[in-house]
């Protein structure tokens, strides 16, 4: 009797392990939505950058292409008096 | 019209307004004056030369405002892009070269943005503008 008391409180600890495990599964199954929702979170951090782009573009109008048209754009406002 | 053509102050007329025609695609603009409405709200400093090369409002926003602000800015977009096709350039350089040229051509007590974006009124001094411009 005492040795099936001990195997039945052996197979309530392994159906605990089952459990523990079971849980542990779960929580695989899990992470593939996860990292399926990571990798669209990827795709959206995409057009972040292209907006840093953008901006980055208008920043990085150089000094000397400033200088080349400077000229050109002088005139153009004395040409254009009526719109500067 | 074929017997005034025949005399000869009619066709020294022609020739002239052939002459003014052909010269006033390129003289006409370099004369041409602000719209009334455009130099008042611009001397009054309700409208300023944005460092972009474009005309912004400064202060509360009207319908008039706005319409005399957008007709000026697309105008002046217009004549970038034009530009900056010749110049081979893209039309943000060529924008922003000219708002640095707009800017430094204000007048005394005309607005303009500092490189901070902040409105700034122009003073017998030199304006504050973009590190970049020339």
């Amino acid at each position: 009797m005492t040795a099936k008391k001990l195997t039945d409180r052996a197979r309530l600890a392994r159906t605990c392990d089952m459990q523990g495990k079971r849980l542990l599964n779960g929580t695989g199954k899990l992470a593939v939505p996860v990292l399926a929702s990571l990798a669209l979170a990827g795709c959206i951090t995409v057009n972040a950058p292209e907006d840093a782009i953008v901006i980055e573009l208008n920043v990085n109008i150089r000094q000397e292409v400033i200088y080349r048209l400077a000229e050109d754009a002088g005139s153009t406002i004395e040409k254009n008096a009526d719109i500067f | 019209m074929g017997d005034v053509m025949k005399t000869p102050n009619s066709k020294l007329f022609m020739a002239a307004l052939a002459a003014s025609v052909a010269l006033g695609g390129f003289a006409a603009p370099a004369f041409a004056q602000r719209d009334p409405a455009y130099a008042a709200a611009r001397s009054a400093g309700q409208v300023g030369e944005k460092m972009d090369g474009y005309l912004g409002i400064v202060g509360s926003e009207t319908p008039a405002l706005r319409a005399i602000v957008n007709d000026i800015n697309i105008k002046r977009r217009a004549v970038y892009s034009q530009r900056a096709q010749a110049t081979n350039a893209t039309l943000e350089e060529y924008a922003l070269t000219a708002g640095c040229q707009a800017i430094a051509a204000t007048s005394a007590g005309e607005k303009y943005q500092a490189p901070d974006g902040s409105w700034q009124t122009r003073t017998a001094t030199a304006p504050m503008r973009d590190s970049r411009c020339p």
